[in-house]
Formats: C-alpha cells, sequence, structure tokens
C-alpha cells in the first residue's frame, strides 16, 4: 500500500425512470455516454486509462464483455483495458474500491470505475424447458431428432422469462424482503415519507444551485434527473396506496426508488498521477468493506451494511461522529431508517459480533444532496453516482473533511467506504 | 426541407433557375492553401513593405501588367492574386497608377483570387487623406465586381508598421482562410521589432477558452484553432453538454459546463486554466443567443436576456480574467476575441436588443484595445453574416435563399470561415492587429 488512491472526479448521465427517455438506449450506449462525458470533462481524449471497471445487473448475454467494448466505443484510447464486474446494487462501489486498490498497490495509475443499467432494455430469456429443447434440437443431427424435442414444449414453456429481482433462496422480491424489516424495527409511513420528501427537496436544491454542472452530462435531450419530483410534499406522498406489505403496508411507489435507467462513472488515480497530469483532487478512498447477513436464514435482507461499517470503522479507528457526512443509499426510505436504528442499536450491532453500537448520526449529515429516491436507482450505477458526489461535498468542506459511504446490495450483502478530502 | 426547397434544388429545378439567372455560386478557396495562379505585385510610389511581407511569407511574386493603351491589356494565363502596395500613395494622379495596376488584375484574376491593395491611414493633407478614402470606394466597388468567388480587401497600415507586423494578416488575406472575407478594410499597426513566424500551428501550446462551443460556429472554432494546435477549453451551458462533449473529445480539449451569465462564471474558468497550469492566451466570447421580436413587442425580459449572455456575460469574465490577481487570468500578449453580427452594424428589423448586443461588443473592443496595448494584448471581433447554422437552416427557404445571395459571393458562408478569421487574429503573429471588427460576409450588401 504505497499509493494513496484519489477520486479526481465523475460524470453520469441524468437517471430516468424505465421505459421513459431512454428506453431505446442500451447498457452500452449509456456506459459509452457516461465514459465520453467524463474524457471530455479532464481532457483524457486518445488516453490509455490503467483499467476500467463497469458492470451491470441486468445484462444481455451478449454484453459479455460491456466495459471493454464501451471503452472501444468511448473516446478514450482503444489500448484501455476494461472488465465487468458485478456486485449487485453495489456495483459502482465495488469497481470504485476495485481500482482503487490496484491503484494503491501500484498496479495501475489511474482508472475509471462505474456502472450502468436499464430496466428499459432489461435481457428477457427463454423458459427453462424451451431454452433446453432448443439446445437438444441444434445439437441434434437428423431432421427427425432436430425435430422431436418440440413435441415436448407446451404452451406455457413459451411465455418469456422477465428479469426480476426475487432472492433465488427466498422467493421474495426486494421491496417484499424490506417490508419485513420495515415492520420488525417499526418504521412508520410517515418517517419513509418525510425521507422521500426531504430526497426529493435536497436533489432540486442541488440542481437549482448548479452543484451537479461538473458531476453529470446530458444524454438524449435530458438534462437534469428525470424522476426528480422538486414539487412534491409529505402530503402528496401520504396520498399514495401502499405497494409492499399488504394493505396495511406502509411502503408506496413514493418512499421506495423507482425502476431506472442510467450510467454513473468515476475517475480515481494515484495523487502522484493527479499531480503530473495537472488535475483536480476531491477526496481520498481511505479504506472500503463487504460484508453480507444470512437472510435465507431469516436476517434482515438489507441490512448487510452495518456489520460492514462497523468492521470498517473499528478498524480505522474511527466512531461515527468523526463523519462530516453520511451517504446511505436510499434503496427504498425504510432502509436509510432501519440502518440508522441498527446503528444505534446495542444487542444488534453486538449480535454482528461488534463491540458496541456504531452510533447516531446528526440527521443534517445525511445524503445532503438527496439520494436514489430522488435521484433514480439504475442498479450498479448508483454507487458511481454516490462517490464523486461525496467526494465534491467532502472537497466543498474542506481538507480531512470525512465521508461515509453505505450501501445495500441483493443477497444480503453491504458495501461501505471512507473517503476524505484532500 | 419543404417542397419548394426540393423542387428548387432538384436538377429540373436548377436548370430552370439558372435560365432565369439563378446562377450556381462560386466554389471558394478555403483552409491555408495559397492561390494557384501567380502573385502579382504592384506598386503606387516606391514602398517595400508588401514586398517584404511577401518574402516573409515565402512567396516568389511576378511583375504586373499595366494598362498604357487603349487596347484593354492582359495577362496570358489567370493570376492568382494582385497585392498592390499603395503605401505611398498621396495624389488623385497616382490613383490612375492604381486603376492601370486594377484594370488587367480584376479581367485576369482565377477563381478564389485575391485583390488585395496596401495602404497607409496616416497621411498628412487635405487630398492626401481624400485619396485614402478613396481607396476605400475602390476596394468595395473592385469585390462587388470580381467574379468567381475572388475577393478584394484593403489593409490599413501606419508609418511604423513592418514586414513582420503585416505578415500574418496578408498570409491569411491571400490564403483560403479569408474565403468569405470581402470587401473589407482594417487596419494592421505595429507592435514592437520582434521575430513572427507564420506556421501552420500558430497556436501550439497555448490555451484557449471558445464559449458557446457545442455547435455550430462555436464547435467549428474549437475545431480551427486545434487544428492550428490550441488547447481548447470548450465551455457551453449544462443542457447542451452532451454535444460539448462530442466536440472537446474531438479535439481533444476539456469541456466546461458553464452557464456564464453566473456571477462566478469567470472565477469558475480561472480556476479551470489555473489547475491547468500553461497559462491563458485567448478567450474567444462565441456565446450568444436571439430573442427576435419587433420593437413593439420587446418586453424587458426579452431586452434583458439578450444584453445579458452576449454583452454583459462577456465584460464580468474580461474583468475576472484581465485582473493580474486572478490565478488563471490571461497571459499578457493575449487574445480577446468578441462575436459583433452585420445585424449589428447595419440592423436588422425584429433584432433591436440583439443588434445592441452586437453592436456593443463592436465597441467594446474598440474601447478596450488601446487600454490593453501596454499588456500585448490584442482585443477584435469579428462580425458574421449569414452563415450556414443549424439555426440559420430554420429560416424559410425563400428568405434564406435571399439571404444567402444578398452578397457579393452570393452564397452562405461556413463556420469554418468564421473560425478561420478568429484563428488568425488568435496567432501570435496577428500582434499588430488590434481594436478592428473584421466581418466575414461575403460583403452582404447590408452593413457599414
Amino acid at each position: 500500500m504505497s499509493h494513496n488512491a484519489v477520486v479526481i472526479g465523475g460524470n453520469r448521465i441524468p437517471f430516468a425512470k424505465s421505459n421513459g427517455p431512454y428506453s431505446e438506449a442500451t447498457n452500452h450506449d449509456m456506459l459509452t455516454a457516461a465514459l465520453d462525458g467524463l474524457v471530455a470533462r479532464f481532457g483524457l481524449s486518445g488516453m490509455r486509462m490503467g483499467e476500467v471497471a463497469a458492470g451491470a445487473v441486468l445484462k444481455h448475454p451478449s454484453d459479455f464483455n460491456l466495459t471493454r467494448e464501451a471503452v472501444l466505443s468511448s473516446a478514450l484510447s482503444a489500448d484501455t483495458p476494461a472488465c465487468d464486474l458485478q456486485q449487485a446494487c453495489g456495483t459502482g462501489l465495488e469497481t470504485t474500491i476495485y481500482i482503487a486498490n490496484k491503484i494503491a498497490l501500484g498496479q495501475i495509475e489511474v482508472g475509471i470505475s462505474g456502472g450502468v443499467d436499464s430496466t428499459s432494455d432489461a435481457p428477457i430469456t427463454l423458459s427453462d424447458p424451451l431454452r433446453r429443447t432448443l439446445l437438444k434440437a441444434s445439437s441434434a443431427r437428423s431432421f427427425p431428432d432436430r425435430v422431436k424435442p418440440f413435441t415436448k414444449v407446451r404452451p406455457r414453456h413459451l411465455s418469456p422469462k422477465a428479469p426480476s429481482v426475487t432472492e433465488p433462496r427466498t422467493g421474495l422480491s426486494m421491496g417484499e424482503h424490506q417490508a419485513l424489516t420495515t415492520e420488525s424495527w417499526g418504521i412508520t409511513r410517515e418517517e419513509q415519507d418525510a425521507i422521500a420528501a426531504a430526497s426529493h427537496h435536497k436533489l432540486a436544491q442541488a440542481w437549482e444551485s448548479g452543484f451537479f454542472d461538473d458531476l453529470v452530462t446530458p444524454y438524449l435531450g435530458v438534462a437534469r434527473d428525470a424522476i426528480l419530483r422538486p414539487d412534491t410534499s409529505v402530503e402528496k406522498l401520504a396520498k399514495l396506496k401502499p405497494v409492499f406489505g399488504g394493505p396495511q403496508g406502509t411502503m408506496t411507489a413514493g418512499n421506495s426508488t423507482a425502476l431506472s435507467d442510467g450510467a454513473a462513472t468515476v475517475l480515481i488515480a494515484s495523487e502522484e498521477w493527479a499531480a503530473e497530469h495537472r488535475q483536480p483532487v476531491l477526496a481520498r478512498i481511505i479504506d472500503a468493506e463487504v460484508a453480507a447477513v444470512d437472510h435465507p436464514g431469516g436476517a434482515d435482507l438489507l441490512l448487510g451494511p452495518v456489520a460492514a461499517t462497523g468492521r470498517m470503522l473499528a478498524r480505522q479507528g474511527l466512531s461515527i461522529g468523526d463523519f462530516d457526512l453520511v451517504e446511505i443509499h436510499e434503496a427504498f426510505a425504510s432502509t436509510v431508517a432501519t440502518t440508522l436504528k441498527a446503528w444505534a442499536d446495542e444487542d444488534y450491532c453486538r449480535g454482528l459480533g461488534l463491540d458496541g453500537a456504531i452510533g447516531t448520526i446528526d440527521p443534517s449529515v445525511l445524503n445532503v444532496t438527496g439520494s436514489s429516491l430522488a435521484a433514480g436507482h439504475p442498479f450498479a450505477a448508483t454507487g458511481a453516482r454516490i462517490v464523486p458526489t461525496l467526494a465534491k461535498l467532502l472537497q466543498e468542506r474542506g481538507k480531512g473533511s470525512r465521508g461515509l459511504i453505505s450501501m445495500c446490495a441483493a443477497g444480503g450483502q453491504g458495501v461501505v467506504a471512507i473517503l476524505e478530502a484532500v | 426541407m419543404s417542397a419548394l426547397e426540393k423542387a428548387f434544388t432538384s436538377a429540373p429545378g436548377r436548370a430552370i433557375s439558372r435560365k432565369a439567372g439563378l446562377k450556381d455560386p462560386p466554389r471558394l478557396r478555403r483552409g491555408r492553401s495559397w492561390p494557384a495562379g501567380a502573385i502579382v505585385l504592384g506598386t503606387v510610389g516606391h514602398g517595400s513593405l508588401v514586398a517584404d511581407t511577401l518574402t516573409l511569407l515565402g512567396r516568389t511574386v511576378e511583375s504586373p501588367v499595366v494598362d498604357a493603351g487603349d487596347d484593354a491589356p492582359g495577362y496570358g494565363s489567370k493570376i492568382g492574386a494582385l497585392v498592390v502596395d499603395a503605401t505611398e500613395l498621396r495624389t488623385i494622379d497616382q490613383l490612375e497608377t492604381l486603376r492601370a495596376l486594377l484594370r488587367p488584375a480584376v479581367r485576369g484574376i482565377e477563381g478564389a483570387g485575391r485583390i488585395v491593395i496596401v495602404a497607409r491611414e496616416d497621411v498628412d493633407g487635405w487630398e492626401a487623406a481624400s485619396v485614402a478614402r478613396a481607396l476605400d470606394g475602390i476596394n468595395r466597388t473592385v469585390a462587388k465586381e470580381l467574379r468567381g468567388g475572388a475577393t478584394s480587401t484593403l489593409l490599413w497600415t501606419t508609418g511604423d508598421t513592418v514586414s513582420s507586423d503585416l505578415m500574418s494578416t496578408l498570409g491569411f488575406v491571400l490564403q483560403g482562410r479569408s474565403a468569405f472575407v470581402d470587401g473589407q478594410a482594417w487596419h494592421v499597426g505595429h507592435a514592437g521589432d520582434v521575430h513572427r513566424e507564420f506556421t501552420a500551428a500558430p497556436l501550439a501550446g497555448r490555451t484557449v477558452i471558445v464559449t458557446g462551443a457545442a455547435r455550430g460556429i462555436g464547435a467549428a472554432i474549437a475545431r480551427t484553432i486545434a487544428r492550428d494546435g490550441a488547447d481548447v477549453i470548450a465551455v457551453d451551458i449544462p443542457p447542451a453538454g452532451e454535444a460539448l462533449a462530442a466536440v472537446a473529445n474531438e479535439v481533444g480539449g476539456v469541456a466546461v459546463q458553464l452557464d456564464i451569465t453566473k456571477p462566478d462564471a469567470g472565477r469558475v474558468l480561472a480556476e479551470v486554466v489555473a489547475q491547468r497550469g500553461k497559462g491563458l492566451h485567448g478567450v474567444v466570447h462565441n456565446a450568444g443567443i436571439t430573442r427576435d421580436k419587433m420593437l413593439v413587442n420587446t418586453d424587458a425580459a426579452r431586452w434583458a436576456s439578450v444584453l445579458e449572455v452576449n454583452l454583459a456575460a462577456q465584460l464580468r469574465i474580461n474583468d475576472v480574467l484581465l485582473d493580474p490577481e486572478t490565478d488563471g487570468g490571461l497571459d499578457d500578449g493575449g487574445r480577446l476575441i468578441g462575436i459583433a453580427s452585420t445585424s449589428g452594424l447595419a440592423g436588422n428589423k425584429g433584432q433591436t436588443n440583439y443588434a445592441a448586443s452586437k453592436a456593443g461588443v463592436a465597441g467594446l473592443v474598440q474601447a478596450m484595445a488601446p487600454d490593453l496595448s501596454a499588456r500585448d494584448i490584442t482585443v477584435n471581433a469579428v462580425a458574421p453574416g449569414f452563415i450556414e447554422t443549424e439555426m440559420t437552416g430554420k429560416i424559410p427557404f425563400v428568405q434564406r435563399e435571399i439571404f444567402r445571395r444578398s452578397n457579393s459571393l452570393t452564397q452562405g458562408g461556413r463556420p469554418v470561415d468564421v473560425a478561420e478569421t478568429i484563428a488568425y487574429l488568435l496567432d501570435p503573429a496577428s500582434q499588430a492587429v488590434t481594436g478592428q471588427v473584421v466581418r466575414v460576409c461575403g460583403q452582404n450588401l447590408v452593413g457599414a
């Protein structure tokens, strides 16, 4: 560990609702656009990066080399290597950790992390029986053998399988899982709606002030996050019907993230490279951790980041009060509320093997420019949205300012990281 | 394209319009190309400024054919250009020498050839002053009579102008870069006896900010100055970011999404420059908007927005970038370029606000130039006429065709024609040119 990995900046395209303005755009198109905006912002045209790492949660089989192909379509040097990584909703942060680690180890000097997802252009697959039939038929040698498998096809096999965010081991969707957590932690509808309304208001304010002028590049005529509702209110949100947790549920379309399309990227380098190339430096990537909980065994699916945060803070000798800013990914408003409650819960934290409660934070340091409820959540892109946003906010607050990122991910996992302003 | 426009541009349509007298416009020569035919040097008196300048440009010259008798004499083959050194022209009688040089040349000049008259503006005496002004009338008229895309230009010099002062300007005028500059006159002064070079990459290693760079003329400016070696900082409003990024990546520059009317816009630009640490050679204030309405329908908001973007913003940005205390400000020896418009110089119905802002730009550069000469910063403006852009493509076809043909070159200019003129003014060798407004309009029928 001889080098400091620093965030130079980032670029994303505005996020938009599924089947909205980007319905014709592929993951490849959106990731390329996000890369090209980053290249333009930092004058990287024709330059070779050490590596580009990005990924998508919903991915077509033909996109097996999505990131490398996007690099080839971008203004970067075609000599830039790339790989695809996937860590569910934590992908954009996991790729950042991957690139930062390579920089820290001196394996590369500069790299780009990112993520992209399209729920509009999601892959639709064949039912397993039909797929097996086709595979069998294509490998058959004679015409009769080729036809025979089709006799076993039934009408129900013909309906395609749309992708879902259902946990394979529990059969529950993410929202259904979170509804269980919401109820068991006693999170109220009012708390959730307040978080959602605040997210929209804070994001709208940030856009209005020009905060995103050097973080976002318009795409396909969309210049601002299209899901954002600046005029929403707790009153308006209170009118929505529950979508998870049954008729008595508290989780609505307003306090849950919308299915979204978008892409985001982060430019990361060693401090030496940044100085040599006269690039601005926002924040150092100090540490990161990934944790998982046994959700098939009954643990709260989206509270994986709690253990990750506790262990990372202990390793760094930091307490939660040492952070000037905290970003908790708003998968659902109640994810934020339960995460905060879990941090403050002595027994829960000890149950995770921590020494005690993580503690509480001043609400004014949390998601200060809004988060996924307002911005949208193209799964793999979100981490790469948060990292540059937080890095810029920390830099504005001055050298040494510390920020924490906490992201929940499918499979009961959590990805967390610490940034510090340079 | 409307049905009418399709009919007009179709083969039968063109045949009919040709019969009706609407000729296909001449093909202009563009880029760093010299005239194909000989460059002829004519002299009124014994001045050597032009001869020395052509030597610096590496051009060999031929002697002129002079009209002396009754038979109109001609050149054996087409000539590429006639450059007249009229720096010693003081009397009405000497104008006859000029006529005798021009007559054969106008007849024998090639398509997209050049007539250039170099004269003195600082002359003493009533006759000399009168004759100097006569040159202006001659230049404008010759420009209107020339055919085939050939142009005429009058360059004013002063007694202390030396060949290295004139070199970049004469080179620009003779080359294809000045394709759409016709019937114009501007001044070349003196800027110290320093060695200057005429090269294909005069902006190598120099950083230039271009506002409004996402499309049209701004994108052409970015491309042209990048060709000339500049490191481009391409600026446009955040909603234009996608096109801006494409331009920046194409020219290997940097994109800055910035609304130039923001109070801190100058500071933001200075920070970008300071971060890069390569200094700032020039700023091209290209960003502009129109909010056209007849004056009777022009409210305060329409008035203010145009003046704000087209004029007030560049004043504020200049203030920051010219402050010697600003880290990332304009270097001494730097360049400021404004974009005026023939609408501003001549007035245009429905554009009071726009004309105000664009005439204001012309006034601004004329006022700033002497004040900044001590720092060797030159301040100039370019005034485009009808240029073929996405914006002018939206003008209804018939009106557009009329605009196109309302100039001596009978066609619209291209964005690159404006860009080339700006690149010439940005050239370090153009140090002796300041406070000028150069029109790129094909000698539009309207305008001063």
